[in-house]
C-alpha cells in the first residue's frame, strides 16, 4: 500500500515546538464490511496524557492497537516521533515496512493490555527483565536494579519470585505496568486496563496510573471507561464515535460543557447508572 | 542398504487381489459397526452406575481405569481363550467385537461423563424448580444439552475403534488385516497387500476425519 | 497364584519396558519436528509434515507394523524385528504427537505474542521465549497420555514374534494352557505399570492448568 510522503495535510490545531510524537494521517481501518477507524486525523503531543472515550466498538482500542503494530491499518499513514510507522520510505515513496523497520519503530511505543497479558512461565521479577535484557541488550544485573526498583514503584518489591498465577488481578496489571515501563517508551498505551479487574482491584491500578501520569515525560494514550480517573488525569479528553473524533477538549470543557449530542447522550448514558 | 532393483509394484497382481481386500473391508466394518454400537451401551451404563451409591460407582470406577490400562489385544486374548472354558463358545468375530465393545465402552463413559458434567448446574436446579420429575429431566433437559456436543467425540472413537480393528486378526478374524497376510504368506508378495489395507484404511478413515472435524468446528462455534 | 509364572512374564516386561522407551523417544523427536514441520512458513515442508501426520493416523498402527516388518524388506530395507518395531511404533505416536505439539503452539493465547510484540521481541525470540515454553508445559500431559497408549500398543508387536510380555504370556499359555493365571498375570501387570502413569499424568495436568492461568 503506497502513501505520499509530501501529502500535507496539515493537523488543524499545530501543537508545535518538538513536533507530535505521534500523529495519525487519514488513518482507515476496515475489517470486512465495518470501519473502525474512518480516515482518522489524530495526534498526540509530546508529554501528553489523552484520555481516550466512546461507547465500545467505535474503534478506540484499535487506535492503540494500529499504533502497537498489532493491527494494519488499510489506509493512511501513522508517524511515531516524525518517522513513519506502517511504512518507510524508498525511493521517494512510502511502501510496507518490513519487520526490521517496524521493529525500529516500535522500540519508542508500551503497551499495558486488558488482560495483562502476563508471561505465566516467568517469575515476576523475570517479566519485568526479559525483554530489557534480550532486546534492549541490557546487563542483567542492570536490568534487574530497574526492575526492583519499578516494581517497588507499583507495590509489589516482596512480590519478584512469584509467578502471575499467584497474583491477583490487580497485582497483576501492576506488574504488567512495571514491564512496560522498563522498556522505556516514549508513549505509552493503555488498553481499559482496569476492565477485566473486580471492582475492589480497580483503584490500586488507578492510583498508580494517576501517580505516573503526573511524574512521566511520556505520553499516555489511555483508553477507559472510567470517567472520574479520566478527568483526573488527562490533558486532553477525545470522544470516540463511529471511527472518528467526534469531540475533543480538555476535561473541564468535555464533562461539563460537551457540545456534540453524541458525547452528551454517551455522558449521560455512563454517568446516570 | 537401498536396492530398489528388488522392488517392484505388480499392478496386475494388485488389481487381482483388490476385490478380495475390499470384500474384507466390508467384515472390518461391520466388526466396527456392530462394536460401536455395543460401546455405545456400554459406555452410558457405565457411565450412569458412576453416578450411583458408592458401592456401585467405586467397583465400576475401578473396572473403567482398568479396561482403560490394559492393551485391547490382552483383552481379547482374555475373551477369547477364558470364556470356552467357562463353557461360553462364541464365534471369534462375535468375541472380537464385543471385546472392542467393553474397551470403547470404557473410552466412551468417559465422553459421556463429560457431556453430562458440561450440562450447566443452573439447568438441573430449573428443572426441580419446574417440578419436573426424574426421567423427564433427564430425557427433556440434561440429555438434548449434553449429547449433541458428545457427537464428534464419539466420531473420534468410532475412528479410532475402526483403526484397531486389524488387532482381531490376532484372534483369527478374518478381516481386513488378516486377508492380506493370507494372500502374502500364498504368494510370498507382502507389499501390495498391505500397501493396499494401508490405503484401505487411509480411503475411509481421512474422509471420515474431516467430517468429524467439522462437525466439532461447528459445535465449537455454537457455543459461543 | 502362579508364581512360578512370573519369571518369564517379567523378563518379557523389561523388553515391553525397552521398547516403550526406544519408540517413546523416537516419537518425541518426530513429534517435535513434524509438529513445527506443520507450522512452517515453507509450503513444501508443511505439506510433507502434513502428509507423515494424516498418513500415519489414518491408518492402523497394526497394519503400519506388518508393513514395516513384511513389506520393507521386499524394498531392500531388513529391519530386525525390533527396529520395525520401534519404527512402527514410534511413526503411529509421532504423528499423533506432532498434532499435539502443533495444537499446544497454536493454543498460546494471541495475547502472549501480542504482549511479545508490544516489548518489541523479534518473531524468532517471540517463538522461542514466549511460544514454545508455554507450549512445551502444555504438552506435557498429552504426551503422557500418549505414552500410556505406547506402552499398551507395545502388545501388539508380540504380533511380529518380539518376546515382550504379551509373547511371553501367549507363549506360556500354548505351552502351559494355564490360561487363567497367566492372563490374570499379564493384566495386573500392565495394569500396574499404566494406572500409575495415568495417575502422574493427571496430576501434572491439575498443575499445567493452575500454572498457565496468568
Amino acid at each position: 500500500m503506497p502513501a505520499n510522503a509530501s501529502d500535507p495535510a496539515s493537523p488543524e490545531n499545530g501543537r508545535s515546538d518538538p513536533g507530535p510524537v505521534v500523529r495519525f494521517e487519514q488513518v482507515t481501518k476496515r475489517f470486512g464490511d465495518l470501519t473502525v477507524l474512518d480516515r482518522l486525523d489524530f495526534e498526540v503531543a509530546q508529554n501528553e496524557k489523552i484520555a481516550i472515550i466512546g461507547p465500545s466498538g467505535s474503534g478506540k482500542t484499535t487506535i492503540l492497537r494500529v499504533l502497537m503494530t498489532l493491527v494494519e491499518p488499510n489506509e493512511g499513514v501513522v508517524y511515531v516521533d516524525g518517522e513513519p510507522l506502517w511504512h518507510k520510505p524508498a525511493n521517494g515513496e512510502l511502501v510496507r515496512a518490513d519487520e526490521a523497520h517496524l521493529r525500529k519503530v516500535r522500540k519508542n511505543i508500551g503497551m499495558v493490555f486488558q488482560h495483562f497479558n502476563l508471561f505465566p512461565h516467568m517469575s515476576v521479577l523475570r517479566n519485568v527483565t526479559e525483554a530489557p535484557i534480550h532486546v534492549l541488550g541490557r546487563s542483567r544485573s542492570e536490568a534487574e536494579d530497574q526492575a526492583l526498583h519499578l516494581l517497588d514503584k507499583v507495590g509489589l518489591g516482596d512480590k519478584t519470585d512469584q509467578f502471575p498465577s499467584q497474583l491477583s488481578g490487580g497485582q497483576k496489571q501492576r506488574v504488567a505496568i512495571a514491564r512496560a515501563l522498563a522498556m522505556q517508551p516514549k508513549v505509552m498505551l493503555f488498553d481499559e486496563v482496569t476492565s477485566a479487574l473486580d471492582p475492589e482491584l480497580v483503584g490500586e491500578v488507578l492510583n498508580i496510573l494517576r501517580d505516573l501520569a503526573r511524574d512521566t515525560e511520556m505520553a499516555m494514550l489511555i483508553v477507559t471507561h472510567e470517567m472520574q480517573f479520566a478527568r483526573d488525569v488527562a490533558d486532553r479528553v477525545v470522544f470516540f464515535d463511529s471511527g472518528r473524533v467526534a469531540e475533543e477538549g480538555p476535561p473541564s470543557k468535555i464533562f461539563s460543557a460537551p457540545e456534540n449530542p453524541r458525547t452528551q447522550s454517551f455522558l449521560k448514558a455512563v454517568l446516570d447508572h | 542398504m537401498f536396492d530398489w532393483i528388488t522392488f517392484t509394484w505388480d499392478m496386475e497382481f494388485a488389481l487381482e487381489i483388490l476385490p478380495q481386500l475390499l470384500r474384507a473391508a466390508w467384515i472390518t466394518l461391520q466388526a466396527t459397526v456392530v462394536g460401536f454400537a455395543i460401546a455405545v451401551v456400554v459406555g452410558l451404563v457405565l457411565a450412569l452406575a458412576r453416578r450411583g451409591p458408592r458401592i456401585v460407582s467405586w467397583p465400576v470406577t475401578f473396572l473403567i481405569e482398568f479396561i482403560r490400562s490394559t492393551p485391547l489385544l490382552v483383552q481379547l486374548y482374555v475373551l477369547y481363550f477364558i470364556l470356552p472354558l467357562y463353557g461360553v463358545s462364541l464365534s471369534a468375530f462375535v468375541t472380537g467385537v464385543i471385546g472392542l465393545g467393553l474397551h470403547y465402552g470404557a473410552y466412551l463413559s468417559e465422553v459421556y461423563r463429560a457431556g453430562i458434567e458440561h450440562v450447566d448446574k443452573g439447568q438441573w436446579e430449573a428443572a426441580i424448580a419446574l417440578n419436573f420429575d426424574r426421567r423427564r429431566t433427564w430425557t427433556n433437559i440434561v440429555l438434548p444439552q449434553a449429547l449433541p456436543p458428545m457427537l464428534p467425540m464419539f466420531g473420534n472413537y468410532f475412528i479410532v475403534m475402526f483403526k484397531e480393528t486389524p488387532l482381531l486378526s490376532a484372534i483369527t478374524v478374518v478381516e481386513l488385516l488378516q486377508t492380506a497376510k493370507i494372500i502374502g504368506s500364498r504368494t510370498f508378495n507382502y507389499v501390495e497387500p498391505y500397501t493396499l489395507v494401508g490405503l484401505i484404511f487411509l480411503a475411509l478413515s481421512y474422509p471420515a476425519a474431516l467430517v468429524v472435524n467439522r462437525l466439532e468446528a461447528r459445535f465449537a462455534r455454537q457455543r459461543q | 497364584m502362579g508364581i512360578d509364572l512370573l519369571p518369564t512374564l517379567l523378563r518379557g516386561a523389561g523388553i515391553t519396558i525397552q521398547l516403550t522407551l526406544a519408540s517413546a523417544a523416537l516419537a518425541l523427536v518426530v513429534a517435535l519436528i513434524a509438529g513445527l514441520g506443520r507450522l512452517s512458513p515453507w509450503k513444501p515442508i508443511r505439506i510433507l509434515a502434513g502428509t507423515y501426520v494424516e498418513v500415519f493416523r489414518g491408518t492402523s498402527v497394526l497394519v503400519q507394523l506388518f508393513w514395516f516388518y513384511f513389506a520393507l524388506p521386499l524394498f531392500g530395507i531388513r529391519l530386525d524385528a525390533f527396529a520395525a518395531g520401534v519404527l512402527a511404533l514410534g511413526l503411529n505416536v509421532g504423528a499423533y504427537g506432532a498434532e499435539t505439539v502443533r495444537g499446544s503452539i497454536l493454543s498460546v493465547p494471541r495475547g502472549q505474542i501480542e504482549a511479545g510484540i508490544a516489548l518489541n521481541f523479534s518473531a524468532a525470540q517471540r517463538m522461542r521465549r514466549i511460544v514454545l515454553p508455554q507450549a512445551f508445559v502444555m504438552m506435557l500431559p498429552p504426551f503422557g497420555n500418549n505414552l500410556i497408549e505406547l506402552l499398551k500398543a507395545t502388545a501388539l508387536v508380540s504380533l511380529i514374534t518380539i518376546p515382550e510380555m504379551t509373547f511371553e504370556g501367549y507363549s506360556l499359555q500354548m505351552t502351559t494352557g494355564r490360561t487363567n493365571e497367566i492372563f490374570l498375570w499379564l493384566l495386573l501387570l500392565y495394569f500396574a505399570v499404566a494406572y500409575p502413569l495415568t495417575l502422574g499424568v493427571r496430576a501434572i495436568e491439575r498443575r499445567v492448568s493452575a500454572f498457565l492461568r496468568a
